[in-house]
């Protein structure tokens, strides 16, 4: 990260990022393109991370997002095989189709 | 390498449960494959005993307390009791699925894996003493729960909750790291009492503003994950469409811990700010606590009709995290405890009734059930009135000290508020009680048979705590009193 780039201009871009997935969380309508929302959301809280411990000079942050990472794989993982089960028994991936439970 | 990052066998000790729930859990997995179909339930034995040996690992670790691994861990009185809580609602969730596992004819030693995993989440999550570890425990506890609810992977209930249970969960837990980001990068730290430290320095403390707003990302997570008002709306669906037996274990063991978190770092890390995040709580407990027990007056599935009432005394013990004192800690802490035997103990008489593939989960199928099977429409009942707060069980006792913490707090329209509610929620219960003792016999109970020995296990042992607390709570109460937070 050259110094030269204010820390507010990542800070902004993460902002961004993250609403971004939100948005795309809330107004999707395809399982994994509202799943892919959410890894933007992740990712979007790993610039902050990075940004933050760069301007800190920490490695606090580094590891947090290494954490992230991680955690991110094994949500993908288990995430992943929930949406298989779905589209084997409901042969659709349209999130408004999955909605038998009620009163 | 510096002789700093070596663990000291002292910290190995503070961490025993999570160490023994986790060399369990992968033993079960490894022996899986190895086992026989029709012999897995001895996985489900194995992971008793590794229950049974994390408890005793808790009790170790409690004689020992102390932070662990750079401070990353701090084992007191107030994780030994939650940790506790969360391995005995294992135990009673294992108790039950053993039965209904055989029943479904899904046995396998994955099921048993993923529940020791969760609680080994649970149990980081609640001696956790910074936010990294409180994320990794919430999310290895998170993740197993995903698994766990659409466990049987052929019903298209399970499928549904396990898939709206992960998408919002997810959802909130970035929510939540957003906020933990943003307390990093104002306080540059990451440990609870070095947040606080930093937040209490007026000198230092920087825009009021920044911190509140990280406060409310990370409450939008925690708010999500003890399924308060407005982050509830994914309960119902969750439980009504998991397994019976995990529905009674997200609703009383993660939610637990849950609650555990929330109160660490709001209690601890965010007491600076406490007048700012007060009157967000204040709401969300009262918002909770309507839309669960309005809601759950006009629900005929009971699997549904108990996710409302779960929501609806989650808002009862925001009550007490609202108060943000000491006496208010050790209120919430006894509820969870009653709530999670009233609950695993309802749950398990559903489990019971809604035979192979849950055909009988509404409320009218209970029709009958007084007559029919006397001592289990008795002991299911004694967890109704119970719920309601009745005296001489421990929901009464659980409500009386939430309520009285509340008004020592000033917190006197919210108290009001909450008493009125609680009498809107006699009720829906008593409306079960109505339904299996004076409701013509319907042909849902003609076959059914006497429950089986794990979950006729479960009920009693559920009931008689719930009597116990009810007529002794200073045995929890003092516990919870030395370990409440200051």
């Amino acid at each position: 990260m050259p110094s030269s780039v204010p820390l507010s201009w990542y800070l902004i871009l993460s902002a961004i990022l993250f609403g971004l997935g939100v948005a795309g969380f809330v107004v999707r309508r395809n399982i994994i393109t509202v799943f892919m929302s959410i890894e933007l959301m992740l990712n979007a809280v790993n610039l902050s991370f990075i940004a933050f411990s760069y301007q800190l000079r920490q490695v606090d942050g580094h590891i947090f997002s290494f954490f992230v990472m991680v955690v991110a794989a094994a949500e993908a993982a288990v995430g992943l095989a929930i949406i298989l089960t779905v589209f084997k028994n409901r042969a659709t991936l349209a999130i408004d189709d999955v909605s038998s439970l009620k009163n | 390498m510096d002789a700093r990052f070596i663990p000291e066998p002292v910290h190995l000790i503070r961490f025993a449960p999570e160490l023994l729930l986790t060399v369990f859990a992968t033993l079960i997995m490894v022996l899986d494959p190895l086992t026989k179909e029709g012999e897995k339930h001895r996985l489900g034995i194995l992971a008793l005993v590794g229950l049974l040996a994390a408890a005793w690992g808790a009790a170790v670790a409690a004689a020992n307390p102390g932070t662990a691994f750079s401070d990353m861990l701090l084992v007191d009185g107030f994780a030994t009791f939650f940790r506790y809580l969360s391995i005995l609602v294992g135990v009673l969730t294992l108790a039950c699925s053993f039965a209904y596992l055989k029943r479904e004819q899904a046995d396998s030693g994955e099921y048993y894996a993923l529940l020791l995993f969760s609680i080994a989440g649970q149990c980081v999550m609640v001696s956790a003493n910074e936010l990294i570890m409180i994320f990794i425990g919430l999310e290895i506890s998170s993740i197993a729960s995903y698994v766990l609810a659409g466990y049987l992977r052929d019903d298209k209930r399970n499928n549904e909750s396990a898939l709206k249970y992960f998408l919002l969960g997810s959802f909130a837990t970035a929510f939540l790291l957003y906020g933990i980001a943003w307390i990093y990068g104002i306080t540059g730290s990451t440990n609870l009492a070095e947040i606080q430290r930093v937040l209490s320095n007026r000198d230092i403390a920087p825009s009021v503003n920044l911190i509140g707003a990280s406060a409310a990302l990370m409450f939008v997570g925690f708010a999500f994950k003890v399924s308060a008002a407005p982050f509830q709306v994914w309960a119902p669906d969750v439980y009504q469409g998991a397994p019976a037996p995990v529905s009674a274990f997200l609703s009383a063991g993660p939610k637990a811990a849950a609650f555990a978190i929330f109160l660490r770092v709001y209690i601890t890390a965010f007491e600076p700010i406490a007048d700012q995040w007060q009157a967000v709580l204040w709401a969300s407990a009262l918002a909770t606590m309507i839309v669960g027990n309005f809601a759950a007056l006009l629900q005929s599935n009971i699997k549904r009709l108990l996710a409302y009432s779960s929501i609806a005394h989650a808002g009862y013990v925001l009550v007490a995290v609202t108060t943000h004192s000491q006496i208010g800690t050790a209120a919430a802490m006894f509820y969870l405890a009653a709530y999670a035997f009233m609950n695993v103990g309802a749950f398990a008489v559903v489990t019971h009734f809604a035979r192979q593939g849950e055909r009988y989960v509404n409320i009218e199928d209970l029709a009958g059930l007084g007559q029919r099977q006397p001592v289990t429409a008795a002991l299911l009942s004694i967890f109704l009135l119970s719920f309601i707060g009745v005296p001489l069980t421990a929901g009464f006792f659980g409500k009386f000290y939430i309520f009285k913490a509340a008004l020592d707090a000033n917190l006197v329209w919210l108290t009001v508020l909450g008493l009125l509610n609680s009498a809107v929620a006699a009720y829906y219960y008593l409306r079960i009680i109505v339904v299996m003792y004076f409701h013509e016999p319907s042909e849902s109970v003609a076959d059914l048979q006497s429950p089986a020995p794990g979950i006729q296990a479960v009920l009693w042992a559920s009931a008689a705590a719930t009597l116990i607390l009810g007529v002794f709570p200073s045995w929890v109460l003092d516990f919870a009193g030395k370990a409440a937070l200051k």
